[in-house]
């Protein structure tokens, strides 16, 4: 199947063509919120942070909000800040303009107030909605796509079904010259030696055991058993028992082939096929990572069954227990079930899958899109002071 | 009749539950090439797992051929194994933090 996108002026392909109304900082939450009601189709793009940070949690969240505007599905964006905080609307602005994309921003305080601030937010915000919408798709490649790959309310059909499925179709999204990014760290620890032994340098292996030892003493810090934290409550109803059992199911949905590169939270890879980004076990604030960092689309493997979306990609759930496929249908996108009850291979889901990543990236909804599941969250590294 | 038990690697001393198993259930399930059979000493709900063979205390339980956990007390063929009688080994602030 061709691959239809949306031509960004460096030269990147958008599988969706978003309008994107960042709020820099909490303060301006409402104000962002009154400006996408007033253009159909603009997306509001809110969180509770941007001010009283400093250092790394600063530029983490800085970042996070800049990758969100640069990714290739937001064709236009504007920022809107307060005037006063700590993250200002110029510094994601300057990361949005990198992308020679059309981005504005704006402050309450300098418009006079938030009647003033919508008004002029929505004459922006029109003219990049007017501009967005004769843009039309044209052929795009595999290898322009970047793959964000996730699992949560995981249970055991996870690693039994859903993941392996997935990371047939993994390994068809490779082999097509595309990048797959595997998350979540502390659902590595307890395979990191299998995902280093299958590193493209010794480096590369030793950057795994180092972000998932960190992730690992984070959460030992804390004084307690990691379990009920991970595995969640949830998991264990669905029969894992243990970390290690969660991690070893997990890897399997980024596939078979080599790791090429291990990047920062929020950071975009710089090298194609698997790459492994160090996020949170935390599905939104790991998905953010990821869709902040570049990912044009998710797929998103569940036990049992989750409503979660992102404001910019589409992502696409796939459940590897049949009961969910049922109790849980208005939420999930494809039925990996079958495998465990032999009526299906995980090669025979896997192209499914793939297939289904084509009709996805050329325009066809999820359901988590066609929910309007807008879930966003930053991940904090830092105190708010 | 399609299998009721999945094992994932010829290593493994547990099996998952791929249909909810009661109690007194005679299992018969391959592992390694071999054919082996046992009576569920317990339920095993859906998607749980079960051991293959007895497993003593504090030895390690091993699923996908890797090591998922460490028993906790003599675990039986065909009984539960979960959270009951196998601990993680990782993360464990609770006894490890100095």
């Amino acid at each position: 199947m061709q691959l239809k996108g949306y031509r960004r002026p460096d030269g990147k392909a958008g599988i969706r063509n978003h309008i994107l109304i960042i709020s820099s900082v909490v303060c301006a939450n409402r104000t962002v919120e009154m400006i996408a009601a007033q253009v159909p189709g603009a997306i509001p793009l809110t969180h509770p942070h941007g001010c009283a940070q400093l250092g790394i949690d600063k530029n983490q969240t800085a970042r996070v909000l800049g990758g969100f505007g640069a990714n290739p599905n937001v064709a236009c964006a504007l920022v809107v800040g307060l005037g006063c905080e700590t993250v200002q609307p110029d510094i994601i602005a300057e990361v949005i303009a990198k992308t020679k994309k059309t981005v504005d921003s704006i402050t309450i305080q300098q418009c006079g107030g938030t009647l003033k601030a919508v008004a002029r937010g929505a004459e922006l915000a029109a003219q990049m909605a007017a501009t967005a919408a004769v843009q039309e798709r044209e052929e795009i490649a595999w290898s322009e796509i970047v793959l964000a790959t996730e699992c949560g309310g995981s249970d055991t059909t996870s690693g039994l079904a859903a993941n392996p499925a997935c990371g047939h179709a993994s390994d068809l999204v490779i082999e097509a010259g595309g990048t797959v990014i595997l998350s979540e760290t502390m659902e590595l620890v307890g395979a990191e030696h299998l995902l280093a032994e299958r590193s493209k340098t010794k480096a590369i292996g030793q950057g795994i055991y180092d972000i998932t030892q960190q992730a690992e003493q984070g959460a030992m810090a804390l004084g307690e058993d990691i379990r009920g934290g991970q595995p969640t409550p949830g998991n264990i109803a669905g029969g894992l028992t243990t970390i290690e059992e969660k991690s070893l199911g997990c890897i399997y949905k980024a596939g078979n082939t080599i790791i090429n590169e291990v990047v920062d939270y929020a950071c975009a890879p710089t090298q194609k096929g698997l790459v492994v980004m160090d996020t949170p076990g935390h599905d939104v604030e790991s998905v953010t990572g990821m869709v902040a960092g570049g990912a044009h689309l998710v797929v998103f493997t569940t036990g049992q069954g989750t409503p979660t979306g992102c404001p910019i990609a589409p992502v696409i759930k796939v459940t590897g227990n049949f009961n969910t496929a049922l109790t849980m249908a208005d939420n999930i996108d494809i039925n990996a079930g079958e495998i465990l009850q032999g009526t299906a291979t995980k090669e025979s889901i896997g192209n499914k899958i793939y297939e289904e990543y084509q009709q996805v990236i050329n325009g066809k909804q999820t359901k988590a899109e066609l929910f309007g599941q807008r879930d966003f969250a930053i991940n904090r590294i830092g105190p708010t002071l | 009749m399609s299998a009721r038990l999945m094992v994932m690697n010829k290593k493994d001393n547990v099996a998952t539950a791929v249909v909810g198993l009661v109690q007194g259930d005679i299992i018969e399930v391959k592992v390694a090439d071999k054919t082996i059979s046992f009576e569920l000493l317990d339920k095993i709900p859906f998607g749980h797992k079960v051991a293959l063979k007895d497993i003593a205390a504090n030895s390690e339980v091993l699923k996908y051929g890797q090591v998922i956990g460490m028993t906790n007390k003599d675990v039986k063929q065909g009984q539960h194994v979960h959270v009951h009688n196998t601990d993680s080994k990782r993360g464990r602030g609770d006894i490890h933090n100095e």
